[in-house]
């Protein structure tokens, strides 16, 4: 059974079909990149991925369990348990310290353990920055912490949503890495991102285009970050 | 660490670490808990700064007597069942027929210090008399004798002996007092002597009797009918009533002017309940984004609503403190200019204005956090 299954995804808007007929799986362990220009409903289905929205049609199965049908209340539960978000603006408590926000995420979700959200900044290399406001961090910085706190209560996958939207070039690198350390933990990653760059060192890439799904590149040379020709090709294609 | 204290550490931090933007709710809270405080102080206070101002028109009670003989004794009989600190004073009087330059007078035995005390309107020019071997002429008296103060002045009486008999002038009792002073009341005592009554007594050769005692009293109706009661029930000798003109027109200027301050308690307690509710919404309206990041990461409404409410309500806390300590302040500011007079601190408005600004504050966040409850998270953090 795989971890995630869309089966026939619709999400209309009047006469938008923001997704359209949508069909994927994900499995467990699985770094899984979705792509697509603007519009091509990227944010849509990572919306609904993530369970802060509906399907109008479909089904959306995570862990075998229907989520389409489920209520609001219900859908908070699922985010809370099973789903850590990276955004691309971050979306730190800006009165929060750095350990104080990744134990806000434990506060939802189980009892707050500064020790364990310490260790958690200490992983994505901030343990020196715990104490620190988000205003007195980079944004780079900051987005690490959002990983630490995507990841500090071990969730069956982490969402990410153009997570180096907001980054120069060697915070990318560092995010990315940080990406690479977790999936070979055994996390697993949909990184939704419009950055080819960031998309080719996933496993697999699906491409979508006016809410279809356009394409899926199967990254057959995965170690890490090495670039393959089907991405290559997409750039090109993206390009003209 | 536990769930509360997680709680505590997020609502300090919130307050501790956006103190601006919390600044301007903590003052509207403050401002609307010190008039509120400060008028319920007056409002309270408003019966004892009126009764003192009271008391300025006159004896309130009158002891008059009962069995037959009306002596001091009696008199203090019937004071010492009202509390000390309620009586503002008491003067016995007794008046007799005297004459002064051969023409016919009234003249009242009294004890000065508390005929001054019973009737602070008097107004002396002058001195009062300050001992025995003095006197006050009433201004009628002393217009029509052309008497002054600094002068000797001759009262003569004639015993109730010596009446029957032809030749008064041989029997008749004189004694020489000095004025101190002349009495201008605007009423009937304008036409009357006041001397000690040990000098009345010694002028008339008859003592220990008096004929009526004037008591200023500082308290409302209730209490002065219930000292009345009392007075009647334990001290057979006399016979209290109370001056129903003075009482009565107390009574009804007192609760029009508790009313009205009441009034104005209202109105700025629901104007405050607007203000904050105004100032709670727009505070509350900025964090949506916040909002909808919590519930992103999955916090229920549930939570959030606890959450921001325990802000609010530790916010209404503080506020309701400061609210205590400056509306003492405003409310003896203005007793002072109003009253001429300090304020009572009644200690029960602490208790009670803390808790109603922290309703007030409560209340008026709760309607802004439901509906910002309702949000979006996704088109929250998208910027929408």
């Amino acid at each position: 059974m795989s971890l995630l299954e869309l089966k026939n995804v619709y999400k209309i808007y009047g006469e938008l079909h923001a997704l359209d007929n949508v069909s994927l799986k994900v499995e467990k362990g699985e770094w899984v990149s979705i792509m697509g220009p603007s519009g091509s409903g990227k944010s849509t289905m990572m919306n609904i991925i993530g369970c802060m929205d509906k399907p109008s049609k479909g089904e959306v199965l995570l862990d075998g369990v229907d989520i389409s049908k489920e209520n609001a209340r219900s859908l908070t539960a699922v985010r809370r348990d099973k789903i850590g978000l990276i955004f691309q603006q971050f979306h730190l408590v800006n009165y929060l310290t750095a350990v104080e926000n990744v134990m806000l995420a434990q506060y939802y979700h189980s009892m707050p353990d500064e020790k364990e959200a310490l260790e958690a900044l200490d992983r994505v290399g901030l343990a020196d920055r715990a104490h620190h406001l988000p205003s007195q961090l980079s944004g780079g910085e900051q987005q690490r912490v959002c990983v630490a706190r995507a990841l500090i209560n071990y969730p069956e996958i982490i969402l990410a949503d153009e997570p180096t939207g907001n980054l120069d070039e060697a915070n990318e690198e560092i995010v990315v890495d940080l990406f690479h350390k977790l999936h070979n933990e055994g996390t697993t990653l949909i990184v939704v991102t419009h950055d080819p760059e960031v998309a080719e060192v996933a496993q697999r890439t699906l491409v979508l285009r006016n809410g279809k799904l356009h394409k899926e590149i199967v990254n057959q040379n995965f170690t890490g970050k090495i670039h393959f020709d089907d991405m290559q090709e997409f750039r090109k294609e993206e390009t003209k | 660490m536990k769930k509360r204290q997680m709680y505590m550490r997020m609502i300090t931090a919130s307050l501790m670490r956006r103190r601006s933007r919390m600044l301007v709710a903590l003052l509207s809270i403050a401002i609307g808990a010190t008039v509120l405080s400060g008028l319920i102080t007056i409002y309270y206070d408003v019966p004892r700064q009126m009764g003192a101002q009271f008391r300025n028109y006159g004896a309130n009670m009158i002891l008059t007597d009962a069995d037959g003989s009306f002596t001091l004794s009696d008199m203090q009989q019937g004071t010492a069942v009202i509390p000390a600190d309620a009586l503002v004073g008491a003067a016995p009087y007794r008046y007799e027929n005297v004459r002064i330059h051969e023409q016919p007078i009234v003249a009242a035995g009294t004890d000065m210090a508390g005929a001054r005390a019973t009737s602070p309107f008097w107004r002396v020019e002058g001195e009062w008399c300050s001992a025995d071997g003095q006197i006050l002429v009433g201004a009628n008296v002393a217009e029509s004798f052309r008497l002054k103060a600094g002068e000797m002045l001759t009262v003569s009486y004639t015993p109730e002996t010596a009446q029957t008999q032809e030749d008064e002038t041989v029997l008749d009792n004189t004694i020489d007092l000095e004025i101190t002073g002349v009495l201008d009341t605007g009423g009937p005592e304008e036409d009357y002597v006041y001397m000690s009554l040990a000098d009345l007594e010694t002028l008339t050769g008859e003592s220990g009797t008096i004929d009526v005692a004037e008591l200023s009293v500082s308290a409302n109706a209730d209490e002065l009918s219930s000292y009345v009661d009392r007075i009647n029930a334990s001290v057979p000798a006399v016979k209290a009533h109370l001056v129903k003109r003075v009482t009565a027109s107390e009574t009804t200027v007192l609760s029009k002017l508790q009313a009205l301050v009441l009034l104005v308690t209202i109105v700025v307690l629901a104007l405050t309940m607007i203000c904050v509710a105004t100032t709670m919404t727009a505070v509350v309206t900025e964090r949506r984004k916040e909002i909808g990041l919590r519930k992103a990461i999955g916090a229920s409404d549930r939570s959030i609503i606890g959450e921001f409410l325990g802000e609010s309500m530790m916010l209404g806390g503080i506020g309701g403190v400061l609210g205590v300590v400056l509306g003492y302040v405003f409310a003896q500011q203005v007793s002072i200019n109003v009253f001429s007079s300090s304020i009572r601190f009644q200690w029960l408005l602490v208790p009670i204005t803390i808790l109603v600004s922290i309703l007030v504050t409560g209340l008026s966040s709760l309607l802004p956090i439901r509906s910002a409850t309702e949000v979006d998270p996704a088109l929250v953090l998208k910027g929408e």
